[in-house]
């Protein structure tokens, strides 16, 4: 522990300039493992029998074998280990592939744009769209039907029976993941790439004559990687270990095993908390067994490819694989825009039976009247993801800022614990911080929810500010302090200003973040405080699409409104300061 | 089938007429000491009770949300409506507050309850002292009528939980589809065969899904008494055999294969809607009407019971042990019992929740109110509904769907 914390906190801090700042990292640090750790323990106890409340009050392997004599077990851990797996495997090669074959081009530049509106959409807004999208009686199934007609066939009165949604093999599960976690890799590899010299280093290759996508594969993707090592576990830890995706677009005999774990915890039967307790320790075992295994296919391909990266196959031109990959990210675009489009075609809805490829009768009824109701969560949602992004802004600057000041760099190692929050799943240390927050009397306040968002809102937001922020010239600081100002005034009217695009950009991420949580909301919450997305994930089961439309299609136009504002305002700001805006 | 009525009833009658005596004794006792209810009102005002209940429809909704500004416009009390996906979420996060020795300002002060979570948290203790007796307004229960009012799935509800409204099973299909659906369990069977994949039920535990296991198997078994004693007392492989294998016959023939089931009631009257499937059910007859009325279903759809009765039951509202505001949570009950609440409640334009009042108890205008409530298209008459069968022991729901789970769940 005393190495990495050292690592965060600088390894020879010079504290002249402001020794109050050197406590930032460390209560950085301490709000996020501090609860995860307290949470871990607050579950392992039960899993070994141990709940004074319900009668457990010494240690015995009775959960246990109940979990492994569970019938469900078998079928959970397989599909979600194979959901898990693919989702994310897919998910890294389509956006690999898709930078591969396409860097430098336009189609690159345009998905970077939309890369933004992407990641703010909620895993459930999203979810909740596919699953209309691929039902038998889908959007998919009417617009075909609509075509058909139009060209004379016979449509049947009947949807065919397709079982695309919910499919017992999780098909639907791993392909609504992976449209979710590509973007999110995207980013992250190109905020990367930003940091490895692509143009020079495939100039070099393409000049002894590699083929453009071989090009790339062989000299930019080794070295892009390393770099985006972390954000490819965090997505195979979250594809393992995901809930309300899982509860939308998953098959349910069985479910996955963190929705076979909730479904346990909230069992009218209390005595199965215990061996929901050991299932959500079992869910922490696989999902870190999954990193494992991921680390050792990992080092197997780099020592299988090694020959074949130095035997100097220049490959062709890659025209297949630009084919393939445009293809792939055209439609999973077209698929994210449809699956929010449908949401919003809903709310608008009053009568829209099969086969009808459109609403028969359009209304906003569903808004006039369930806009009341919506503004009580909406609020929720709204001050909570503002309140815990600008929190997780505030420790990210502290942090960078005591960077700066102390001259140091954090380690990878530190960048581990970072992602603590991301890699330990959810429902694995969640139950145990609940009564961890129930006994300070903390449950169902604002301080308890902006606190268990603030855990996941903080890595996003430290990994979307330290690169520009370090990648900020160092001599306008210099230059500054040189012309008298104070550390603090140059914090405030140099550096701040100059990062104001990035440090938007930051929070509206943040706040994203926020507005997606699920499983926190629902433990931390204790139902007093609900928010946009679980209001959406517990509709999803009422069955009016209207107003699960327009509470999905609410939940992402949050978010989206804080990206655009995060763009807008450093526009409208520095209007007159053409110098100022990069 | 007479005689095993007479029979459930020989059991019944002492625990029937014991709640009676102890509901209209107390009753008269509330009435006589209006000064006690007073000091109850007294104490209510001015607090905030956070009433927990499933939150899946959109009617339930609205319909609180009136409830809610009326005891506050009255009574100053503030209902705050805690909208759960499952209310066993509730009963786990109150059994959390226990754990953590919070023996009050628990989080949760009035919640939507019945059955087996009623029945699991009496057990565990976790719901206070009887309240039900002091509510003015219980007087006017039609205990006498029906006994699920006081006995909750064959658990004496003990004054813990005051009944709110009627449930009874109802199926519905779409006359512009289907001519004529099969009225039994066995005739179900028979017409999925004919026609697969045009029939499905929500998946267990999903409270609809679990009431099709006993609706099937009270008509099935060989042994119907056994299910109106705790599930240990009886030979429940025996007992559920025939069951299992009418599910085993049943389910290649369902929706999907029988492979994937919904997650939730609500969802069979979508999949009605989307052509999906021919036949749905709910547990309110006036549900096809109102979503009618909504939008959600065509006109053409109607509703029929089938031969031999359906499942029947009550829903009720109760105050956690831990509770903040009890008295603010009494008061509210006690509202949702008043005769202008369920009329209100039993109005198919509003929510179509049968009331559990008993019409000779109540003032002629407040007769009115419920004569002048109009019958929607799909609605039956309530003599067409037949009498309701009960509802097994609490016991029986979770044996029912732990079986289920092992052999369909995997």
């Amino acid at each position: 522990m005393a190495g990495p914390l050292r690592a965060i906190a600088g390894r020879r801090p010079r504290l002249r300039r402001g020794p109050w700042m050197g406590f930032v990292p460390w209560l950085t640090l301490f709000l996020f493992l501090v609860p995860v750790l307290l949470g871990l323990v607050g579950t392992w106890l039960p899993a070994f029998g141990y709940l004074p409340a319900l009668g457990g009050t010494g240690l015995s392997p009775e959960p246990w074998q109940r979990l492994f004599a569970d019938p469900s077990l078998p079928g959970a851990l397989l599909l979600t280990v194979t959901t898990g797996f693919l989702s994310a495997l897919l998910a890294l090669v389509l956006a690999m592939s898709v930078l591969a074959a396409w860097h430098g081009t336009r189609l690159l530049r345009a998905v970077r744009r939309f890369l933004a509106p992407l990641l703010a959409v909620p895993h459930a807004a999203l979810a909740l769209g596919l699953a209309f999208l691929l039902a038998d009686s889908g959007w998919l199934v009417r617009l075909a039907f609509a075509a058909g007609e139009l060209m004379g066939l016979a449509v049947p009165r009947r949807p065919p029976m397709l079982g695309l949604a919910n499919d017992p093999n999780g098909i639907a599960l791993t392909f609504g993941l992976a449209l979710k976690e590509t973007p999110f890799l995207l980013l992250m590899s190109l905020a990367a790439l930003g940091q490895i010299r692509v143009e020079r280093t495939l100039a070099v290759a393409r000049s002894a004559g590699y083929g453009p996508v071989t090009a790339w594969v062989k000299t930019v993707l080794p070295q892009l990687y390393p770099q985006i090592r972390l954000p490819v576990y965090a997505v195979l830890a979250y594809s393992l270990s995901v809930v309300d995706m899982a509860l939308i677009l998953g098959p349910s005999t069985p479910p996955t095993l963190a929705v076979l774990v909730l479904r346990w915890f909230n069992d009218p039967d209390l005595s199965l908390r215990f061996m929901a307790a050991a299932g959500a320790t079992l869910q922490l075992c696989i999902v870190l067994a999954a990193l494992a295994l991921w680390y050792g296919a990992e080092r197997l391909v780099v020592r299988c490819c090694r020959p074949w990266l130095s035997a100097g196959g220049r490959g062709g031109p890659g025209r297949a694989t630009r084919g393939v990959s445009g293809l792939a990210i055209g439609l999973a675009g077209a698929m994210f825009a449809a699956a929010i489009l449908a949401m919003a075609v809903w709310s608008v809805t009053r009568r829209w039976r099969f086969p009808d490829a459109l609403p028969a009768q359009w209304s906003a009824a569903t808004w006039a009247e369930t806009l009341p109701v919506l503004a009580w969560p909406a609020w929720t949602t709204l001050w909570a993801g503002l309140a815990a992004a600008g929190l997780a802004l505030v420790l990210t600057i502290g942090c960078l800022e005591y960077e700066d000041r102390a001259g140091v760099r954090p380690s990878t190692r530190a960048l581990w614990l970072l992602y603590v929050p991301l890699l330990v799943p959810q429902i694995a240390f969640l139950f145990g911080a609940q009564v961890l927050l129930v006994l300070l009397r903390l449950d169902g306040t604002a301080p308890a929810l902006i606190w268990s968002h603030l855990m996941f809102v903080l890595p996003y937001v430290f990994l979307a500010l330290s690169d520009p922020w370090r990648a900020l010239d160092s001599r306008y600081a210099r230059t500054a302090r040189c012309l008298g100002l104070s550390p603090g005034a140059v914090l405030l009217r140099v550096k701040l200003p100059m990062l104001l695009r990035p440090l938007l950009i930051a929070a509206a991420i943040g706040f994203a973040v926020s507005v997606a949580q699920y499983l926190p909301t629902i433990f931390a919450g204790a139902g007093r405080l609900t928010t946009l997305t679980v209001e959406a994930v517990g509709l999803a089961g009422g069955g009016d699409r209207r107003v699960i439309g327009m509470y999905a299609f609410a939940q992402s136009v949050l978010p989206l409104a804080a990206f655009a504002l995060a763009l807008a305002v450093p526009t409208m700001l520095y209007r007159r300061r053409k110098g100022m805006s990069p | 089938m007479v005689r095993g009525m007479f029979r459930d009833l020989a059991m019944w009658l002492p625990a029937v007429l014991l709640s009676v005596c102890v509901a209209v004794g107390g009753s008269a006792v509330a009435r006589a000491q209006g000064g006690e209810w007073q000091a109850v009102l007294d104490e209510a005002r001015g607090q905030t009770v956070y009433f927990n209940g499933w939150g899946g429809s959109d009617r339930v909704n609205d319909y609180v949300a009136w409830a809610a500004e009326r005891v506050l416009n009255e009574y100053g009390v503030r209902v705050r409506h805690v909208r759960v996906n499952d209310i066993a979420e509730v009963v786990a996060r109150i059994l959390a507050e226990k754990t953590a020795g919070r023996t009050e300002r628990g989080s949760v002060d009035l919640m939507w309850i019945n059955g087996e979570n009623f029945a699991a948290m009496k057990e565990n203790g976790l719901l206070g002292a009887p309240f039900v007796d002091r509510l003015p307004n219980f007087a006017l229960v039609d205990t006498e009528a029906r006994p699920t009012t006081i006995i909750d799935f064959s658990v004496p509800t003990d004054g813990l939980e005051a009944p709110w409204g009627m449930a009874q099973v109802v199926f519905m299909y779409d006359t512009a589809l289907l001519d004529e659906p099969p009225r039994s369990i066995t005739g179900l069977l028979a017409w999925a065969r004919d026609d697969p994949g045009r029939f499905t039920y929500p998946q267990p535990p999903d409270f609809l899904g679990t009431t099709f296991l006993k609706q099937a198997l009270v008509v099935l078994t060989g042994d119907r008494d056994a299910l109106y004693r705790p599930v240990d007392q009886a030979d429940f492989a025996a007992v559920t055999e025939p069951l299992w294998d009418y599910l085993d016959a049943l389910h290649p023939h369902l929706w999907r294969g029988g492979e994937t089931f919904p997650q939730a009631g609500p969802q069979l009257l979508q999949l009605l809607d989307d052509a999906e499937i021919d036949i749905a059910f709910n547990f309110n007859p006036n549900e096809a009407s109102a979503a009618i009325a909504d939008g959600l279903l065509p006109e053409t759809v109607r509703t029929y019971v089938l031969d031999g009765g359906t499942i029947g039951n009550t829903h009720f509202v109760a105050i956690p042990f831990n509770a903040q505001a009890r008295a603010g949570a009494m008061v509210f009950a006690d509202f949702l019992l008043s005769p202008e609440a369920q009329a209100r409640k039993a109005d198919p334009r509003i929510w179509g929740d049968p009331t559990v009042l008993a019409m000779d108890r109540l003032s002629p205008e407040e007769r009115a109110l419920f004569a002048a409530l109009p019958r929607g298209p799909a609605t039956l008459p309530p003599e067409a509904l037949g009498t309701p069968l009960l509802e097994p022991h609490a016991s029986w729901t979770g044996a029912l769907e732990a079986e289920w789970l092992a052999r369909y769940g995997q």
